[in-house]
């Protein structure tokens, strides 16, 4: 249960990434994932270089890291819409897309041949927990890294709710995202706005990153693949486009993963996740939380 | 743009360039068996900069370039349409003049005396994924659905003949058409509950399903043997007449039968063939069918689907028509694949097989049947030409499809033959009231 | 009037609720055939979603709809979309024109006759072996577009793409694409919308051509009253999702509600006297 929430957390903070760049542009940034590895690599190395210049008290490291992760892979973000995306802003819809795909193909490549493709581990920093049940046969364990994790998660949410539902950049992304041309004859600098989404997205993948190093203690150059999928995944089952949506179905799915290798198999824990999505599109076409479309003819 | 400007643009961008070099270039990591070491190679950001700085520069004089090319006022009594670029040009005359020379070029490529085991092998890879991004083009192209796990019905033709074979001792051509079947009754399973779902949510659901796919071929150990993959598949005959060196008491070898000597280049050669063959009915299909009244369906679907149904057609048997025949396609070049390999492991379909495909498909420029041959040829070959630099060919195979979308965002040959013209039908009595 | 025919479309206490908004509230009229019936009232009064429901894309929250063509008779509140346009034959027209751009002007008359063309084909297998009967199908396809193609006036464009049309041409293309599908009722979303007033005129001729010649009712929604007066043989008129009004032009012309609906309420009370 508590992995799950964790899981979800991460997944949560992921989706939030491709809901909105969805949104605002309606493609699906097939990029994400790898960004989102890109920021769990800055953040081993930020850690790595930080441990050779001496900063070892935890949580000021874990502070500069966060900080160092989410400027640095925000960066990418930046770019990779800079490069990839924005030549190709209105044309037809999979030309994007491929360009997306592209993206990511380099990306991973690109991590692999700078830090090379094997597994990076990282000594566990935060230890311990709280014991919250004793069975007889099991406890239940709450380690205070994952009380990090899901604080920080939420904070980052109401933080991040906070900022579209009441400042003048959450307010242009609002307005782009009904109607991007109308939004810039009102003097919505629209590119900016493009921009600072995929900044923004990229930032909280970044988080995303920095939390599962933590939790798993490696990351390799090919995780950004299916975290990516996951995630995408919690973003469709949640109602792309709707940010609620994203938290809700990154929750979701992570519950579904645990649950599943809990009780059943864990290889089988992606196809379950999967079904569910299916299952859930059938009954409710634009997802959980999706605004239902009527066709307007 | 003055030139101190483009310096200027090409500084920030090289500053950008570093910033984001610093961690991942900037520092390598180390396996010290315990924490993770650290060296420090700012030699490499200097590089990235210096390299995006000229690169940037460069782009940026080849634009003014350019656009003052573009300015220049054009010789009076130019006809417009003439100016069209010269990809468009060779993309409206595709289906005439270039799709029969790339055929008359495949049939007669393996007779090229530099057409030696590598040549053909390579040609028969480029072929397999011709069919395919023939096949996906039936889905994508014309009905506009945007499927990305076509690898699955790869997969299961694949699956589909090597499990016939192995446990029932089913042959290639036997086992072919089985294979487009079931491959087909696939798509119809998954195309049935999500095919009324919105363009993009297709997407994830055929995404989702292809993993799918691939976990269960990956764990079902039972039957598909997992990791290790299928080995042993029976490898086709010439109708009968196996490419064996010694056949078994009672059999001919192709070689015996032709009275040649024996060669394994004959079994490559004949392989060539055969997908040369099935790439081509599949061409020939989708000709066929864009010009009956269930392709045409297919493109208005992709066009309109409300304006479709105010019409009376059905959009979902029409779509799920659309799906099921683009996944046999899938699943004939599966089972082609298994043959050819006679090994198959869940690893040959993955993701980047199904966005790789989907590529070709895109960048040859939606609906182009020529436009695939070349950007298959392109991804296929650019791979393996750069092999020697092993490690840079997925980069450069990442960076080039961005590139070529940036540039030709439409695709290469993008153009689009109606499917009849007024101008050549007869003109029976005369247009009374029908 | 003809009291005694059978209506060609019935509608009956027809209501239509999104959420707590009531867009048609229990509209009840009559259309008949080789009549045109238009449909007017003010902004927002509910046309488009009446339209909707007897189109099948929206299934109505109270009400039945009951379409005659001859012996058969189709309850088209339980129909699909595509059946009621397949089955009932019901064409229509949208009020954002909506054709097939890419494809060319003939193509997107020849899929209007796809369900006929399928059949010819034998749902494709006999067509993907060049079978007589389908080519011969296929003909009278063409035959039948290029008939449109001359009334409509765009003979000259058959093969030029749909979406490089001039708007007048796309409007007429879509009644034509409409037409090819043999409907029994035709129903047109304001077709005289952004049309200069030549086009509207030949556009009036082009609706008479198919009442009087094609058997073929005809529903019209139009602002345009130069239209609406001229062309009508029937008007009904909503206001606030109502029908305020039925009657021929000139009934339609000297109703006291109508008037109020268009030009608001006059200040004296006494409205009726004009």
């Amino acid at each position: 249960m508590i992995n799950g929430v964790t899981l979800g957390a991460v997944y949560a903070l992921i989706a939030i990434g491709y809901t909105m760049v969805y949104g605002i542009i309606g493609m699906i940034n097939f990029a994400h994932g790898e960004i989102y590895m890109i920021g769990a690599f800055i953040a081993v190395i930020s850690f790595a270089v930080l441990g050779v210049v001496g900063i070892t008290w935890v949580p000021l490291a874990l502070l500069i890291v966060l900080i160092v992760s989410m400027l640095l892979t925000g960066l990418y973000g930046w770019t990779v819409e800079r490069i990839a995306y924005r030549p190709l802003r209105g044309s037809f819809r999979l030309a994007p897309l491929i360009s997306a795909i592209g993206m990511s193909i380099f990306l991973q490549n690109y991590v692999q041949i700078a830090q090379g493709a094997r597994i990076k581990p990282l000594q566990p920093m935060v230890r311990g927990g709280i014991e919250l049940m004793k069975g007889e046969t099991f406890t239940v364990t709450l380690s205070y890294l994952q009380i990090i994790i899901i604080v920080v998660t939420v904070l980052l949410m109401a933080g991040f709710s906070w900022l579209i539902a009441a400042t003048p950049l959450g307010r242009a992304q609002r307005a782009c995202e009904q109607d991007r041309i109308m939004a810039a004859l009102l003097g919505v600098n629209t590119d900016r706005t493009i921009s600072l989404t995929f900044v923004l997205g990229a930032m909280l993948a970044a988080v995303a990153g920095l939390m599962t190093t933590l939790y798993y203690g490696v990351v390799d150059f090919y995780i950004g693949f299916l975290a990516g999928l996951k995630a995408f995944t919690a973003a469709v089952l949640g109602g792309i486009g709707s940010l609620p949506g994203a938290m809700l179905g990154g929750m979701l799915i992570g519950l579904i993963e645990a649950f599943w290798a809990a009780y059943f198999s864990s290889e089988y824990k992606d196809v379950a996740a999967f079904s569910i999505l299916v299952i859930v599109l059938i009954f409710r076409p634009t997802g959980l939380l999706g605004r239902p479309e009527v066709e307007k003819v | 743009m003055t030139f101190a400007q483009r310096l200027r643009d090409a500084g920030l961008a090289a500053l950008v360039a570093a910033v984001l070099a610093l961690p991942l270039l900037g520092f390598e990591t180390i396996d010290t068996g315990g924490p993770l070491g650290i060296r420090a190679r700012f030699h490499w950001i200097a590089y990235a900069a210096v390299s995006v700085f000229i690169g940037r520069l460069a782009l940026l004089a080849f634009f003014d370039w350019w656009r003052l090319r573009q300015g220049r006022p054009e010789p009076l009594q130019s006809n417009a349409p003439a100016r069209k670029d010269i990809l468009t040009r060779i993309g409206s005359q595709a289906d005439k003049y270039l799709m029969p020379a790339l055929i008359a070029f495949a049939i007669a490529l393996p007779m090229m005396p530099f057409a030696d085991r590598t040549v053909v092998d390579l040609a028969t890879v480029v072929l397999i994924y011709v069919m395919l991004g023939w096949g996906l083009n039936i889905v994508v192209g014309l009905a506009g659905l945007l499927d990305l796990g076509y690898v699955a019905f790869y997969a299961v033709g694949a699956y589909t003949y090597a499990l016939l074979s192995l446990n029932f001792g089913f042959g290639f051509w036997e086992a072919l058409p089985l294979a487009g079947l079931f491959a087909a009754t696939f798509g119809i399973i998954l195309g049935f509950p999500v095919l009324r779902l919105r363009g993009d949510y297709l997407a994830i659901v055929t995404l989702g399903f292809g993993e799918i796919i691939r976990v269960v071929l990956l764990n079902w150990t039972d039957v598909t043997r997992g990791s290790n993959g299928i080995t042993g598949i029976q490898r086709p005959s010439f109708f009968g007449f196996p490419f064996t060196s010694s056949p078994e008491d009672g059999q001919t070898a192709f070689h015996e039968l032709f009275g040649l000597e024996y060669s394994s280049i004959h079994r490559i050669i004949f392989l060539y063939y055969v997908i040369l063959v099935l790439a081509l009915i599949t061409n020939l299909f989708t000709m066929r069918i864009r010009k009956l009244p269930i392709g045409r369906a297919w493109e208005a679907l992709r066009e309109d689907e409300i304006a479709c149904k105010a019409l009376g057609i059905n959009p979902t048997n029409t779509k799920l028509t659309a799906f099921a025949i683009g996944a046999m396609f899938g699943g004939f070049a599966g089972s082609f694949f298994a043959t050819r390999q006679g090994f198959i492991s869940p690893e040959s379909f993955s993701f980047i097989e199904s966005a790789v495909i989907l590529a070709i498909v895109v960048l040859g420029g939606m609906g182009s049947q020529a436009g695939i041959v070349l950007a298959a040829a392109f991804l296929t070959l650019l791979p393996e030409l750069a092999r020697e630099f092993s490690l840079f060919r997925m980069l450069a195979f990442g960076a080039a499809m961005v590139l070529i979308m940036i540039w030709r965002p439409q695709g290469l040959l993008a153009h689009r033959e109606p499917t009849l013209r007024l101008s050549t039908q007869p003109s029976s009595s005369g247009g009374g009231k029908p | 009037m003809s009291a005694a025919k059978i209506p060609l479309l019935r509608v009956e206490h027809l209501t239509m609720r999104f959420g707590g908004l009531v867009a048609v509230n229990d509209v009840s009229f009559d259309a008949w055939p080789g009549e045109i019936t238009a449909i007017i009232g003010p902004n927002g009064a509910g046309k488009t979603t009446v339209f909707n429901c007897i189109a099948g894309f929206y299934r109505p929250s109270v009400g039945r709809l009951t379409l005659t063509n001859g012996e058969q008779q189709f309850l088209l509140e339980r129909m699909y979309g595509n059946d009621i346009a397949g089955k009932a034959r019901v064409a229509r027209t949208f009020q954002n024109i909506r054709l097939f751009p890419k494809m060319t002007v003939l193509e997107n008359l020849i899929v209007a006759q796809h369900n006929k063309l399928m059949r010819a084909s034998g749902y494709t297998l006999l067509g993907l072996f060049g079978w007589k009967g389908y080519r011969k199908a296929e003909a009278e396809a063409v035959d039948r577009a290029r008939y449109w193609l001359d009334r409509t006036n765009l003979l000259s464009v058959a093969d030029e793409q749909a979406g490089s049309l001039p708007y007048g041409g796309q409007r007429r293309l879509e009644i034509a694409r409409a037409m090819c599908t043999e409907p029994v009722l035709l129903c047109l979303d304001e077709p005289a919308a952004g049309l200069n007033p030549r086009e509207s005129a030949e556009l009036n001729g082009l609706l008479r051509f198919i009442r009087d010649h094609h058997n073929c009712g005809v529903l019209l929604i139009e602002h345009d009253m130069s239209v609406v007066m001229q062309i009508s043989d029937h008007i009904i008129v909503l206001d606030y999702g109502k029908k305020i009004a039925d009657g021929s032009p000139e009934e339609i012309r000297n109703d006291p509600a109508v008037i109020r609906a268009y030009l608001g309420e006059p200040e004296t009370s006494e409205a009726g006297a004009a």
